[in-house]
């Protein structure tokens, strides 16, 4: 088991070394820090700020150094408001981590319920339900699924509440915050429990035909203990794959949730930050959200070698 | 938006390959078989039998042909303000209402259907020839090849793709060349340059296994070259996967133009696309909902009629895959 993570944490590093790189290229390709600069009246204000800036560099020079003080937590400056990059990001990174880690936990549990039940009931009527759902699930973009709620439970009937994750100056978790948490967790969880509970349908589906099922249940064991101890740990191996492929997808649905929710969260910094071309933040955002996704990736696979030993072993 | 994962690995069907068909033709005797049946038959047979593939299709046709050809269909014309009328509710004149300057929403969604369903079948398209053949290219050839793609799709993985995605369409709609071509353009041209890795991973394991089999050892034995074995011999073969992914990649496009879109960073008004008449219906809450129901529900409707139809092909071409 040692071995297997430590290669996995190995080979991690160079994939985020490089796809820290190939973003930086990227992001200081499209926008220019000191755009704004080039209406000024004095052209030397531009040539002063680049050279201050360290952008006559080469690339890999700038990258170098990006990297050399993003490791000490300084991101930089943000060009539009001279607010430290590191300071943005750890502010809004609270409101992202509520709305990701309760939709993951949301998702997680509600797919596999679904899966689990649909498998169990193939072909009820409840099973063809949750079909059709995750049919529409899949195909309805969820900036629209945002949209109709907002129109539905917030102006209609007053159910929830819209904007921010708070009323005023109010914190803590109490009535107020829940109103505020459910629209946005749905809107940023319902095309990944549509798309996850029909993967957790299908593999709990191969679980259940598998020989030791029938095995287990030629033996006696009880129905229940044969669904959830022998076929639903071996149904959440693919599961975790899954799950840990489609994290992006959830740093990604923040973006559109956040902006229709107005949350100041890492998807609404990103957002702002590209409207105004906000290099700093924007470089600063990808490459962390990138860290975080491989460290994500990495726990999956910790997480898929202590269920499947064949894997760690091979 | 994952539904095809599991294609990956899974065997080919023989279908159209000379080598599989040619045996039983020869072997058997007309009597024997009263009722024989071409590839294309029994293909046909298949996909007719997934009811929702076949109505899919002929909503999916109905919408290409009503949104192409909006010139003759729309009742309006596309221009037509009436400022007096202003934003009303769906009515027998105007069957999906009208928006604040008075033109007609339905006429207006059939002309953003053009840009989205434009946007949809070219990126499936382009991704889908380039992910083809590097995929082969890596599958076959192995080694360095094989090491870049694998790679890059990895590093694809790592990042969200819609922020990429702004991000690269704000830096390609910057070069003069690309602003030149427009805006449409540069969005088709962008999500086929980062949407290919997909297929490719895909059409790769299916060549990596289909370079085992006979005919290609006898195709090489007979001095095939390596790019003629590839087009001629392996890639028939592995066309059930490649319509189906094909067809799957253009609901992925369309959804995600519609967001990009929505965001602001897609398609710039005044043109128009689904996605970027949702934003400007965005905060139309209690008062004219129809201009937030409208473009949402094509969308929705063109996607469900895409992976219905795409579901139908994978059964029609691989009827051992299970669901």
């Amino acid at each position: 088991m040692l071995t297997y993570s430590l290669r996995r944490v190995l080979y991690s590093i160079p994939v985020l070394l490089i796809a820290s790189f190939v973003l930086f290229a990227g992001v200081r390709a499209t926008f220019d820090p000191t755009a704004r600069l080039a209406q000024s009246r004095d052209p030397q204000v531009q040539i002063r700020e680049r050279e201050r800036l360290g952008l006559n560099d080469p690339l890999v020079v700038q990258y170098g150094n990006w990297l050399k003080n993003a490791v000490h937590g300084d991101f930089g400056q943000s060009a539009t408001s001279r607010e430290d990059v590191s300071k943005m990001i750890s502010r809004a990174m609270g409101n992202t981590l509520q709305l990701i880690i309760i939709g993951a936990v949301v998702s997680v549990f509600i797919a596999i319920g679904i899966g689990v039940f649909s498998a169990v009931r193939q072909y009820s009527i409840l099973d063809y339900l949750f079909t059709g759902l995750s049919y529409i699930g899949v195909a309805m973009p969820p900036f629209w699924f945002g949209l109709l709620a907002i129109e539905f439970f917030v102006v209609q009937h007053r159910w929830f509440l819209s904007v921010g994750l708070h009323t005023g100056d109010s914190s803590g978790f109490d009535l107020d915050y829940l109103k505020h948490l459910v629209l946005p967790v749905a809107t940023l969880c319902v095309q990944i429990i549509a798309s996850w509970s029909r993967y957790q349908r299908a593999s709990m589906l191969d679980a259940l035909s598998a020989d030791y099922v029938r095995t287990a249940r030629a033996k006696g064991v009880p129905r229940w203990k044969v669904v959830f101890k022998h076929a639903l740990r071996n149904a959440l191996i693919p599961f975790v794959t899954v799950v840990a492929l489609d994290f992006g997808a959830l740093f990604g649905g923040l973006i559109i949730t956040e902006t229709i929710f107005s949350i100041g969260g890492m998807g609404r910094l990103f957002y702002n930050a590209i409207l105004v071309g906000d290099v700093y933040v924007v470089q600063a955002w990808m490459i962390l959200v990138a860290v975080i996704i491989i460290l994500f990736n990495l726990c999956a696979d910790l997480i898929y070698g202590i269920l499947d030993p064949r894997i760690r072993l091979a | 938006m994952r539904t095809e994962h599991d294609l990956g690995d899974a065997e080919p069907a023989p279908f159209g390959s000379p080598v599989a068909a040619e045996p039983m033709t020869i072997g058997l005797v007309e009597e024997a078989e009263p009722v024989a049946r071409s590839q294309w038959q029994l293909f046909r047979r298949r996909f007719v039998k997934h009811r929702l593939a076949v109505i899919g299709s002929i909503v999916l046709i109905l919408l290409i042909i009503l949104c192409f050809g909006a010139k003759y269909f729309a009742f309006y014309d596309r221009n037509q303000q009436d400022l007096l009328l202003g934003p009303t509710s769906p009515s027998k004149a105007h069957w999906m209402g009208t928006d604040q300057l008075g033109r007609d929403t339905m006429t207006e969604i059939l002309y953003a259907g053009q840009v989205s369903l434009k946007i949809g079948l070219a990126v499936a398209l382009f991704s889908t020839l380039v992910g083809t053949v590097i995929g082969a290219a890596a599958g076959y050839f192995g080694k360095i090849v094989d090491q870049v793609l694998m790679r890059l799709t990895d590093l694809f993985l790592v990042v969200p793709a819609i922020a990429v995605l702004a991000v690269a369409i704000k830096g390609f709609g910057k070069l003069q060349f690309f602003a030149d071509l427009g805006q449409t353009f540069v969005i088709i041209f962008v999500l086929a340059a980062l949407g290919w890795m997909y297929i490719a991973r895909i059409v790769r394991g299916q060549v990596l296994s289909l370079k085992e089999k006979e005919f290609v050892e006898a195709a090489r034995a007979s001095g095939a070259s390596s790019w003629r074995i590839i087009f001629r011999h392996i890639l028939p073969n592995c066309i059930g996967p490649i319509l189906v992914n094909a067809t799957l990649s253009i609901a992925a496009a369309i959804v995600t133009e519609s967001t990009l879109s929505f965001l602001g960073f897609g398609i710039q008004p005044p043109a128009t696309s689904w996605g970027n008449m949702l934003s400007s219906a965005e905060g139309n809450y209690n008062q004219n909902t129809h201009l937030l129901y409208f473009p949402g529900l094509m969308i929705l409707l063109t996607v469900l009629c895409v992976n219905f139809f795409g579901d139908g092909l994978r059964d029609a071409f691989d009827p051992q895959a299970k669901h």
